[in-house]
């Protein structure tokens, strides 16, 4: 095997003319290599040992040339390395129940050196974490994003009564903080998931941006024709809170995307019809276009994880159970929401307009309560149980 | 634990990293039975002494402080060995360099000019290069300007930033040449300190052999042929081994070998560099 350098310099690419020579010898078969750079003899024999390759210099009728003979290094660094499942979950056996810590940061499907360092990523069970469908949701949410300065009519012209828009400040602030909330649940969960299950941390990933922008727009309605936000209680953070410190991913997704998400969607398909302006109309939207996704991944992987471990049952009705008992004594949805909804509802004052508001929030509510119930029976929850649970969710919806 | 039979390994600790390889080998020498501890020091001379008065058992040597180590034992009539190295501790050589386009274009051209180099007792990119200029007749300090960059004396050059400093003076202007390693050559044009086409080589040295570990014959002498036994033994496919291997820069241990610091050793004879050091260490270990 011979390789011409002509006036290229091995440290100038040359290496990888060198290196590529040496990949294609036969075993056991030296590679001479020519050059009229003028350092190239100095760099091929330090490069040479250092690689642990054999070297020669041949100097013939005032040229040289280099032989070098492939050392076992470079094989021996591959010796033991693992193929770390297939890139394409859809292949059999491409995503392991149990991927070792080992595997680290590598993408699915690579080829890992012996010796990595050990991660410690707590999140490292398949069944725990994995929806089968979740490369195809994952794609669609890729596909689905949308750019708040384009995507909502800001420039609209409209004049609400100073009180509507008071309303509508408040409510924006009470979403704010519930999709901070919501933000930073799988932001935290993402960094103790283990990145074998690629298609999952990339979906979580793109949950906290869907919320980062929900953010955006909430807070750019809020302030819209005002300078300050409304009111955040502290019955309100304290059922929030519950969510930001539950340590279990289960329990935390179930109680964020089923229970919370779940009910948001509710909330925000009513906000979106009774919005007095196309502002409020179209980032509600936008965000429940968003959280129907955030429901579905959540209903999808937990589908999966009860039908692998049943007894996960028991422990998610305890955790609602436990949930209600620590905001029993909170206020819950604060009374300025509540009445917040009732007058965007009713469009006015007027008493008959109040008396029809406050009896599409009350419909809101059950409506609320039916979603909840369905997607417990569609987790397995009997009729009873699921009736139970979501007359406990908490009363803050989130 | 240690005990009577603990083989004592001295190291200098010329980097950080000196405490993650010797922790690794000591765990590595421990799972293969050796007791074995290490005692890391500041400067090679401390270790060479230390040697010598048989508080270590072995000294991880730079190729100056196997030199001092030969002509203490020389003294007290005891016999210094080389038991062990890395491959990439043979048939070194070291390299002058001058800016591309310059005015020096030869060895001779250095006559009245100034040549920077490393620490003081660098035998890469001081004492070699300097005997092999003056091989070529061109005394130091008489016939061109030496510019020592010394980082770290007492380290033997081991640390990089010494021959670094000496390359950047060259690009600057400072000096019109530089005397460095070559293995550091190309690691600057890699890193991209010594730009493509920057410099050119105007002189390669003889090859030379560098570190090894060494021994005074007589003590601990199994513990001291295991430890070889393991060093030897040691495989570039082992993943515990390999990221000790990497940082210590070798692909695999070597048996000791001591006809390549011929040139090393001509230079601190013509530059009377380590006898005052020797003599003192010979009468205090008397």
């Amino acid at each position: 095997m011979r390789v011409d350098l002509a006036d290229l310099a091995f440290e100038r690419g040359g290496a990888l003319l060198v290196k590529r020579a040496l990949r294609a010898a036969p075993p056991a078969e030296g590679v001479t290599v020519f050059g009229r750079a003028p350092d190239l003899a100095v760099h091929l024999r330090a490069w040479c040992r250092a690689e642990g390759h054999e070297f020669r210099w041949v100097e013939n009728n005032g040229t040289g040339h280099a032989w070098i003979m492939r050392g076992p290094a470079a094989g021996q660094r591959w010796s033991g390395a693992e193929r770390a499942g297939q890139a394409d979950p859809h292949v059999r056996d491409a995503v392991l129940e149990h991927p070792p810590q080992r595997w680290g940061l590598a993408g699915r499907g690579a080829l890992v050196e012996a010796g990595s360092p050990e991660f410690r990523f707590q999140l490292d069970r398949k069944s725990e974490v994995w929806s089968a469908d979740v490369a195809r949701m994952y794609a669609q949410a890729a596909a689905a994003q949308w750019d708040p300065a384009t995507a909502v009519p800001w420039d609209a012209e409209f004049d609400l009564p100073a009180e509507v828009e008071d309303a509508i400040v408040q409510v924006m602030t009470y979403l704010i903080e519930n999709e901070t909330a919501a933000l930073v649940v799988p932001a935290r969960f993402v960094a103790q998931l283990h990145p074998h299950f690629r298609e999952v941390m990339q979906l979580l990933a793109i949950q906290a941006a869907d919320e980062a922008r929900h953010i955006e727009v909430f807070t750019r309605r809020a302030l819209l024709k005002r300078k300050e936000l409304g009111l955040s209680t502290a019955g309100g953070q304290a059922s929030l809170q519950t969510l930001v410190d539950e340590p279990n991913f289960a329990i935390a997704s179930f109680l964020l995307s089923v229970l919370g998400e779940g009910t948001f969607l509710n909330l925000l398909w009513f906000l979106e019809r009774s919005a007095p302006d196309p502002v409020t109309s179209a980032v509600c939207r936008l965000a429940a276009q968003d959280e129907a996704r955030h429901v579905a991944f959540g209903m999808a992987h937990l589908r999966e994880h009860l039908q692998a471990q049943p007894w996960m049952r028991e422990t998610l009705m305890n955790a609602v159970r436990r949930r209600h008992e620590s905001l029993r004594h909170t206020a819950g949805l604060n009374a300025e929401v509540f009445d917040a909804l009732v007058l965007l509802a009713a469009g006015s004052w007027d008493c008959a307009d109040i008396g029809t508001g406050h009896d599409a929030v009350s419909t809101l509510v059950q409506e609320m309560h039916s979603g909840r119930k369905r997607r417990l029976l569609h987790l397995g929850f009997s009729d009873a149980g699921a009736e139970e649970m979501s007359a406990l969710h908490t009363r803050n919806f989130m | 634990m240690m005990t009577q039979n603990t083989l004592v390994l001295g190291a200098v600790a010329y980097d950080p990293k000196v405490v993650t390889i010797w922790d690794g080998f000591q765990t590595y020498f421990e799972q293969h039975g050796l007791e074995f501890d290490y005692v890391l020091f500041a400067n090679y001379e401390r270790q060479v002494e230390a040697l010598a008065t048989g508080y270590i058992h072995v000294a991880w040597n730079s190729p100056l402080a196997w030199l001092q180590t030969q002509r203490i034992a020389d003294r007290l009539e005891q016999h210094a060995e080389a038991i062990c190295m890395r491959d990439t501790d043979r048939d070194l050589v070291s390299v002058v360099v001058t800016r591309e386009g310059g005015a020096v274009r030869s060895v001779g051209d250095l006559r009245g000019r100034r040549v920077a180099v490393g620490a003081n007792d660098s035998p890469q990119a001081t004492l070699i290069p300097l005997y092999f200029l003056a091989q070529q007749g061109l005394e130091p300090n008489r016939d061109f300007e030496v510019l020592p960059f010394d980082r770290l004396v007492g380290k033997h050059g081991d640390h990089i930033g010494g021959e670094r400093d000496a390359v950047r003076a060259l690009l600057r202007g400072d000096c019109d040449a530089a005397c460095l390693i070559d293995s550091n050559l190309l690691v600057f044009a890699q890193e991209g300190t010594l730009p493509a086409g920057s410099v050119r080589t105007i002189a390669t040295t003889p090859p030379y052999d560098h570190c090894n570990f060494t021994v005074l014959r007589g003590g601990m002498s199994a513990s001291v042929e295991r430890f070889r036994e393991l060093l030897l033994g040691m495989s570039y496919e082992d993943p515990d081994v390999r990221r000790l291997l990497d940082l210590e820069g070798l692909k695999c241990w070597v048996p000791g070998r001591t006809e390549g610091y011929g040139l090393l050793s001509g230079a601190i004879d013509r530059f009377g560099y380590v006898e005052d050091f020797v003599a003192a260490v010979a009468v205090r270990c008397a």
